[in-house]
């Protein structure tokens, strides 16, 4: 569904991601782990046309997302930290996206029941919590039904309830066939959720592998301790 | 019964009365045959059905102190020449055309009336200066209420006397100077009276030289190609009431002395050369309650003395006053400066002249003693006109910010600004003129 | 586009600046016209405020929203917003809001007080100098991150066309004055907007004096219709070239 060719991006001396090639497929969920600074959140934005790479290719369903808008209409992105304009209202920016995206599919709007935002839908941005921002957030992410989620750290900032919530509603986006894309830190969050992983290190990708694949080549019961065990062992 | 007698009398006494009137009534008409057989006037008519078919015939045909009517109709007889003393009078605007060749009427006699005709197409040479009427050495012409349309010179007086050129309607469409002669064009004459005559497109409206003790009151001048008003070697005249609007080059008054000028209007005369009134070599002459009005130079100055200037209007002007240094003991006093870009600029450095108690809206100072007069000296010469005058392409700087900056500085402490160019009473108030 | 112009103007009037801008404009104009003895000298101190005030007000208000716009823009991004419109967006939203505060502070009062073709000019170079400076604002929040620069370069700019930039004309003036150097001129003129504006403005007031000496060749240059229409071009050019490059820079930016 997604092919990512040769992409390589720098930032001044700074190598973000040298030389990728990563492919996904529908109804994966695949983690993205690594380090900090390690190029995750770069790709992400690499496949959202925030960044745009110095080489290479993004393609979705086989199009380059070079000068492409329309694709997006498939995706949904939660950021790692969401940043809104101070001045507008919940209900102000849910109705400015609604409005820019302009899509008839039917709205799902699970979440924001779930999150009661509803009620908050007067407050102004600049007045809410990280946590109440994250809701925001993820209820705009999975809005439109998208066929493709990216989450940069969902569950950051998030009370364990809302945590709950939001984990149940990703597992059921992959059960619908969605592709979705999660990078985390706290990867006992992953282990019922994620069916493949992506490790990466200073720009490059170590390894892409299924969950089992990798807790058999470690021995390991978690992805967790799988991860460390690889870290520790140096072989990553 | 009383009251009957009383009637009765009454009666009596109006109808003598009656009588007086009826026969104060005849008198005229009994006395006119005695009138008439004195001065033996004829009336003689001219046009189509009457009793002279050309004006030459009726003008041969007449004698001293006749009438000449001229009823309408187009008349080309080349050039006409009055040397009798007689009335013409138009009637119903009867045109005499030159037809581009001929001068149309030459008056070569004294007390001549030309009265409510059209004059159009005159003759065109530089030789002879061919003019529509054209007044050879006589006295006592009156010239009133014609049209002149498209001529060379419009009336042209030389060495005449006491004649009146009045609400005549004169106006050229040539479009180069060299086409085109005056409107009212005076030469070595004396005692001229130039009253309510409107001048347009010619290439001076009214033009003097060598006229003495003249006056020319309430005539307009517009759109002449070169000067509204030209003067040259006319001493003793006074010129009250006109107004001069839009001539390529305004008025000027040039190596003349003792002119009055009053309440006159010298407006939109823009241009390079364009003055309001241009002063050259000129003295001893006194203007007041005139108005300038969004001339690029309201008054040029250019080596003339003893000037008393007071109680005019200076307004919109590129420059109210270009002062050159070559003049002196002239008076500014009791003026209004409103709105002009620049008030004054002159070319050296050297001052003679006398500014006191004018108007100048530029002024910033402040009257603690509230006598009306500003408490500090006002210098109406401002830095960037000077710099103007030396480097006029800098005048696409003004009122940017630098130059607002600069004049403010200068203003406080003056360093190139000639220091006795100054009006030590200014005034606070506009004067009510 | 227009749905995105709509949050934007939104934004930009709940910012409350804008309407203090234009709160300040009118009480400026209201008394420069009420407190001087003739509406001229009114005239004068107006052109000074908008020679001055009105382009520094527009170039930092513009760049400081440019940067307050990133998470708006971030925003936008993720969802199927095309760069271009979404830079337009901001760029017609500032330029309309800040114009509309320009017009209804000094223009109304401009029309009222001062005879048609004065006011007209005057709002006509106020507003092009609006927009101007909007987009001088956004080229110089797309050449740094970092806001205190970005607002820097702004004001530095400023500081450029208003002030020094006719310092410099003058150095030149004298130390070519020697020169027929009044065709130089008129195209170097070109090179400040401010200059341009205050020129078209000049022509008007002090026509008089403009058709005097060498300054019958500026009304011959700037006051013929082409002249006009070529000062408005350039005008419009001043526009477009600061806009274009920040938008091709806008399209290549990380975010």
């Amino acid at each position: 569904m997604i092919e990512i060719k040769n992409i390589s991006k720098n930032f001044g001396k700074l190598k973000a991601l040298e030389n990728v090639n990563l492919r996904f497929n529908k109804a994966e969920c695949i983690a993205l782990i690594g380090p900090n600074g390690c190029g995750k959140t770069t790709l992400i934005k690499t496949i959202l046309g925030m960044v745009l790479p110095d080489s290479g290719d993004v393609f979705f369903n086989g199009q380059s997302i070079k000068n492409d808008t329309a694709y997006r209409k498939q995706l949904g992105y939660m950021p790692q930290i969401g940043r809104y304009p101070d001045n507008m209202t919940i209900g102000q920016v849910t109705e400015m996206i609604k409005g820019i995206r302009t899509q008839k599919e039917p709205q799902d709007k699970e979440l924001a029941d779930a999150f009661n935002l509803d009620k908050l839908s007067h407050k102004k941005m600049r007045t809410l919590s990280g946590g109440t921002t994250q809701k925001v957030s993820a209820t705009l992410a999975f809005m439109f039904k998208p066929q493709v989620l990216i989450l940069d750290e969902p569950t950051a900032g998030l009370d364990p309830i809302a945590a709950e919530i939001l984990k149940a509603k990703i597992i059921a986006a992959k059960n619908d066939g969605c592709l979705i894309l999660i990078t985390s830190h706290l990867l006992s969050e992953l282990e019922d959720i994620v069916s493949e992983i992506i490790f990466m290190q200073d720009g490059n990708v170590r390894f892409h592998k299924k969950v089992a694949e990798l807790k058999a080549d470690t021995g390991r019961e978690t992805i967790a301790q799988s991860i460390l065990h690889l870290l520790k062992s140096g072989t990553a | 019964m009383g009251t009957s007698i009383r009637e009765k009398y009454c009666y009596r006494i109006s109808s003598l009365k009656m009588l007086i009137r009826f026969y104060l009534l005849l008198m005229p008409v009994l006395l006119l045959p005695e009138i008439c057989a004195a001065n033996a006037t004829n009336v003689l008519r001219v046009g189509k059905g009457q009793s002279y078919g050309s004006i030459k015939a009726a003008i041969a045909a007449s004698s001293h102190g006749d009438t000449v009517i001229i009823s309408a109709g187009l008349y080309q007889e080349g050039n006409i020449i009055i040397d009798k003393s007689i009335f013409i009078q138009g009637e119903g605007k009867p045109i005499l055309d030159g037809q581009l060749k001929f001068e149309i009427l030459s008056v070569k006699a004294n007390h001549v009336t030309i009265k409510g005709l059209v004059l159009k197409n005159s003759g065109r040479s530089a030789m002879d200066d061919p003019g529509a009427i054209k007044v050879y050495d006589a006295s006592n012409v009156l010239i009133e209420g014609n049209t002149l349309l498209d001529n060379y010179f419009g009336v042209y007086l030389q060495y005449s006397k006491n004649c009146i050129v009045k609400n005549n309607f004169i106006r050229a469409t040539q479009l180069l100077e060299h086409q085109s002669g005056n409107g009212i064009h005076c030469w070595k004459s004396d005692s001229l009276q130039i009253i309510g005559n409107k001048t347009y497109g010619h290439r001076d409206g009214i033009y003097f030289e060598f006229v003495t003790h003249s006056i020319i009151w309430r005539n307009l001048a517009y759109n002449n190609l070169r000067y509204g008003l030209h003067f040259m070697f006319s001493n003793d005249n006074a010129y009250i009431s006109n107004l001069f609007k839009n001539n390529g080059a305004g008025v000027a008054v040039m190596f003349t002395k003792k002119v009055v000028m009053i309440n006159n209007s010298f407006e939109d005369n823009l241009g390079d050369a364009a003055y309001g009134l241009l002063f050259k070599e000129i003295s001893d002459c006194y203007l007041s309650g005139n108005k300038f009005i969004r001339n690029t130079t309201g008054i040029f100055f250019d080596g003339s003395n003893r000037i008393i200037i007071e109680r005019n209007i200076f307004k919109e002007n590129g420059w109210g006053m270009r002062l050159q240094a070559n003049c002196m003991d002239n008076v500014i006093q009791l003026n209004n400066f409103l709105g002009n870009t620049f008030d004054m600029a002159t070319n050296g450095s050297l001052t003679l002249n006398m500014f006191s108690e004018n108007y100048w809206d530029k002024y910033q100072g402040y009257d603690l003693n509230r006598d009306k007069i500003g408490d500090v000296p006002y210098h109406p010469l401002s830095l960037y006109a000077v710099i103007v005058e030396q480097n006029p392409p800098a005048m696409l700087l003004y009122r940017s910010f630098m130059v607002n900056l600069l004049d403010q500085s200068e203003k406080l402490s003056p360093s190139l600004t000639p220091e006795n160019f100054v009006d030590n009473k200014p005034s606070m108030a506009p004067h009510n003129l | 586009m227009i749905r995105l112009l709509k949050y934007v103007i939104l934004d930009i009037v709940k910012n409350k600046i804008v309407i203090a801008y234009c709160i300040m404009l009118a009480l400026f104009t209201w008394s420069a016209f009420g407190l001087e003895d003739n509406v001229s000298k009114g005239i004068l101190t107006l052109l000074n405020i908008m020679l001055l005030a009105v382009p520094l007000v527009s170039v930092l208000f513009a760049t400081i929203y440019v940067y307050n716009s990133n998470e708006f823009i971030e925003l936008l991004l993720s969802h199927p917003v095309k760069r271009s419109v979404i830079w337009k967006a901001l760029f017609i939203g500032l330029s309309l809001s800040m114009v509309a505060a320009f017009i209804i502070g000094t223009g109304i009062p401009l029309l009222f007080f001062a005879d048609f073709s004065t006011a007209l000019i005057m709002i006509v170079a106020g507003c092009m100098l609006t927009i101007i400076f909007v987009a001088i604002a956004f080229l110089s929040s797309i050449l740094t991150r970092d806001k205190a620069k970005g607002i820097g370069i702004a004001v530095m700019l400023w500081l450029y066309f208003a002030l020094l930039f006719d310092g410099l004309v003058l150095f030149i003036f004298f130390q070519f004055s020697d020169y027929p150097i009044e065709k130089p001129v008129v195209l170097l003129s070109a090179l400040s907007p401010i200059d341009l504006c205050r020129i078209l403005i000049l022509l008007q007031l002090d026509v008089s004096a403009m058709m005097g000496h060498t300054g019958a060749i500026f009304k011959n240059y700037f006051g013929s219709n082409l002249g006009l229409l070529v000062s408005f071009l350039l005008l419009v050019l001043w526009v477009a070239v600061p806009f274009y490059i920040s938008l091709r820079k806008f399209k290549k930016k990380d975010l």
